[in-house]
């Protein structure tokens, strides 16, 4: 085999020749001129949703010449969860990262400030709702930029039929389509009475107890509703008060209403409850009425999804955000911000809205009133109410106003559900506050 | 002259035969093979296993927001909070009932193959292998919808004959039963086919002399097996304590816990405080607390198996 040797002066020449070619050579903007970002977006449960966002995505890095990088991370299992605290720990990832409720503020040391782009969308959308403000901020710095995408409401769903049968309420006159709420007779004294004549009838309300997100939820919202919080803002613990007595009195009483072993439901046991058929009352976003109206249409046609009952400091209803959120350690910061303005855009928003079938709720006020939840049928109007378009109801979260981080162990630790099932199982109310106090006092840890 | 130039190159020379014939006896050498050859297992241990141990060592003596030394500080929390004590119990509970259940089973149902005729032996022995062989995640999932608390399948069996509905997993005490029941039913076959491949090892003729002798069953059961077995026992033990006090899956599907912490592991309790309540050092605190309490275990059977060898 022949072997022709390059002599160091032929090298030379052919470097020379390399170099000025390259130096005159007209400047050619490549297909991903702008670098590279990796995303890593919740997987939507619903089908066909993610399509939405990656058209967004595309449509956005062709016209910036970034390559973009999608992957689609369930929240099942704790994936996602697993995926930020993997991460956050080897100081590598994702350029952009869905986070739910709590996770900005569990990882603000290692975000990167948003302001400058939540700014710029409070102006184009309006004001996001507190619960954003509460979950999304930390001392002035916005940690990460309010997603629509998973971003819900968890009020009541209920049965048309049951409650009019059973309890004498007819939901569709409390919360009218296209119009605002005639609710104020609807209130947690009307509820339980609801519930008892419920159990009685046959369809109990499917309320968890468990350890999970929907039944912690729930609680959090009633709790809120008697003006009952563990911990306050400033991080005193307030256990011991009369608001969270009556509470843990309330709901004692609803649990005897309740199916016997609410106790170990997780989030999906409410939705098989309103599928099935067996009760009249579930509080979910509207995932389990989406399921009925492929596997139960009957059941989905007297599906109404409306506000909460008031309490006697008001009417709370619980609203889990997710947002996106940009490691301080990213690679392609400024891209990452850029896209992150064009999902935040009103049409883009909406796109993604609809293609959720109206499950995502955009936390800015000027974007609850979008067509999609006026026409989702069937019934026609069911979900008008869901966006809480006539801010009819205060949006929270469980274990707010504590600060986030004591309010992320309360939540997380479920210590609204278990004190209300030591509670109701007997224990003594002085010693279920004894040992919540206990427990509240082991979440201050820094 | 020419000799004395030459002298130190001879002496290297002879220093480089040197070397590369002790490099090269060296290579010949059984112990050297061998430990070449396990050395890439060595190296996967140690990234796989080491550093990981060692991280999660350096993360519990970190606080909550992992920017500060706290020495033992999540430990001496941990010892002040009730759950944890809750944790540690249940855990033994769990560990420890299982492993039991399991080791029992194990023995009756290899004995019970062992007396299958060979031919249709193996057969049994693939059937009662299959809970062992799927994953636990998937066979719990099924487990999952036989205790649901609303549409449970046993509870709809269990009617027809009048009985229920159980709890299954909203009690705490037939939500200990649950994950312990499924833990066993997924580890027996484990047991079953160690037990199986001592008990083959046992030579007839021990039994043979035993007969003569007017040994009844548990006589042969009690001077024979047990004593031929007794180290595979412990071995097996061992292992399975270790890997039953471990365990996550079972108990994070059907439980996740609940109800009021009644189930959690340490496992499970680490992975709720370090994961879904970030709180990663107290987690990995957690996690290592069973170090001590397995390797105490080891060390008390270990030491055992060691001292009937060398009785031996």
């Amino acid at each position: 085999m022949s072997r022709r040797k390059l002599s160091r002066r032929q090298f030379v020449a052919a470097t020379a020749l390399t170099s000025a070619a390259l130096v005159t050579a007209p400047y050619v903007r490549g297909a991903h001129a702008a670098g590279k970002l990796s995303i890593g977006f919740w997987d939507h449960w619903v089908p066909g949703a993610n399509k939405a966002s990656t058209d967004i995505v595309n449509a956005w890095a062709e016209k910036e010449k970034v390559e973009v990088q999608i992957d689609y991370i369930p929240s099942q299992g704790n994936k996602l969860i697993l995926t930020i605290a993997a991460e956050a720990q080897a100081k590598s990832g994702h350029d952009i990262m869905a986070m739910q409720t709590w996770w900005p503020h569990a990882q603000a040391e290692l975000l990167e400030p948003m302001n400058d782009v939540v700014e710029g969308l409070i102006k184009l959308n309006g004001e996001p709702n507190g619960t954003v403000k509460y979950l999304g901020q930390s001392k002035g710095k916005w940690l990460a930029v309010p997603s629509s995408v998973g971003s819900q409401i968890k009020g009541p769903c209920s049965r048309i039929d049951l409650m009019k049968q059973h309890a004498g309420i007819d939901v569709q006159a409390l919360y009218p389509a296209g119009a605002p709420p005639k609710a104020d007779s609807w209130t947690l004294d009307t509820f339980l009475k609801a519930a008892e004549a419920c159990q009685k009838g046959g369809v109990p309300f499917g309320i968890g107890l468990g350890e999970t997100t929907d039944n912690v939820d729930t609680a959090g919202a009633i709790f809120q509703s008697f003006g009952a919080a563990l911990v306050d803002e400033k991080g005193n613990v307030t256990v011991k008060t009369d608001a969270v007595r009556q509470s843990l009195e309330f709901y004692k009483k609803l649990i005897s209403f309740l199916p016997p072993d609410v106790g170990a439901w997780d989030d999906a046991s409410n939705n098989k409850w309103l599928v099935s058929g067996r009760g009249a009352l579930i509080m979910n976003p509207p995932s389990a009425w989406a399921v009925a109206k492929r596997d139960a249409p009957q059941v989905a046609e007297q599906c109404w999804t409306h506000g909460f009952p008031a309490g006697p400091k008001g009417r709370f209803a619980p609203y889990l955000p997710y947002f996106w959120g940009t490691w301080s350690f990213s690679k392609n910061k400024e891209a990452a911000k850029s896209l992150l303005r064009a999902l935040s855009q009103p049409d883009a928003i909406e796109k993604m809205v609809v293609a959720s079938g109206g499950y995502d709720l955009p936390c800015y006020e000027k974007l609850t009133t979008l067509k999609v939840w006026q026409e989702e049928a069937p019934p026609k109007g069911t979900l008008y109410h869901y966006p809480n378009p006539h801010n009819h109801q205060t949006l929270s979260i469980a274990a707010a106003p504590a600060p986030p981080k004591i309010a992320q162990q309360i939540y997380t630790q479920a210590t609204l559900t278990k004190m209300c099932l030591r509670y109701s199982k007997g224990e003594s109310m002085e010693k279920v506050l004894a040992w919540a106090e206990g427990e509240c006092e082991g979440f201050m840890r820094s | 002259m020419a000799d004395v130039v030459l002298q130190p190159n001879r002496a290297a020379t002879k220093k480089t035969v040197g070397k590369r014939g002790g490099l090269h006896n060296m290579l010949k050498r059984k112990s050297t093979v061998a430990f070449l050859m396990a050395l890439p297992l060595i190296l996967l241990i140690a990234t796989l296993v080491v550093y990981p141990a060692f991280y999660a060592l350096h993360l519990a003596t970190l606080n909550k927001s992992m920017q500060r030394f706290v020495g033992l500080g999540n430990f001496e929390f941990l010892f002040k909070r009730e759950t944890f004590w809750l944790v540690v119990q249940q855990s033994c509970i769990f560990a420890i009932t299982a492993v039991i259940f399991k080791a029992v089973l194990g023995f009756i149902i290899a004995h019970f193959v062992h007396n299958i005729p060979a031919k249709g032996q193996r057969k049994w022995r693939g059937m009662l292998l299959v809970p062992w062989v799927i994953p636990p995640a998937m066979s719990t999932l099924a487990w999952l919808w036989l205790f649901d608390p609303s549409y449970s399948a046993f509870n709809y069996t269990l009617s027809f004959f009048g009985v229920g509905p159980i709890p299954w997993t909203g009690d705490a005490m037939w939500a200990r039963f649950s994950v312990i029941l499924v833990n066993i039913w997924v580890g027996a076959p484990f047991f079953m086919i160690m037990y199986l491949a001592a008990l083959k090892s046992v030579p007839d003729q021990l039994y043979e002399a035993a007969a003569i002798d007017g040994a009844n069953w548990w006589q042969r059961i009690w001077y024979v097996t047990l004593p031929m077995m007794r180290n595979i026992i412990a071995i097996t033990t061992l292992f399975s304590l270790i890997v039953t006090f471990a365990n996550f899956d079972i108990v994070r599907i059907l439980t996740a816990g609940g109800p009021l912490d009644r189930t959690h592991i340490f496992a499970t309790w680490a992975f709720r405080i370090g994961i879904e309540g970030s709180d990663i050092p107290l987690g990995a605190s957690v996690s290592l607390f069973m170090v001590p309490i397995l390797a105490i275990a080891a060390i008390f059977i270990l030491r055992d198996i060691s001292k009937r060898g060398n009785e031996a």
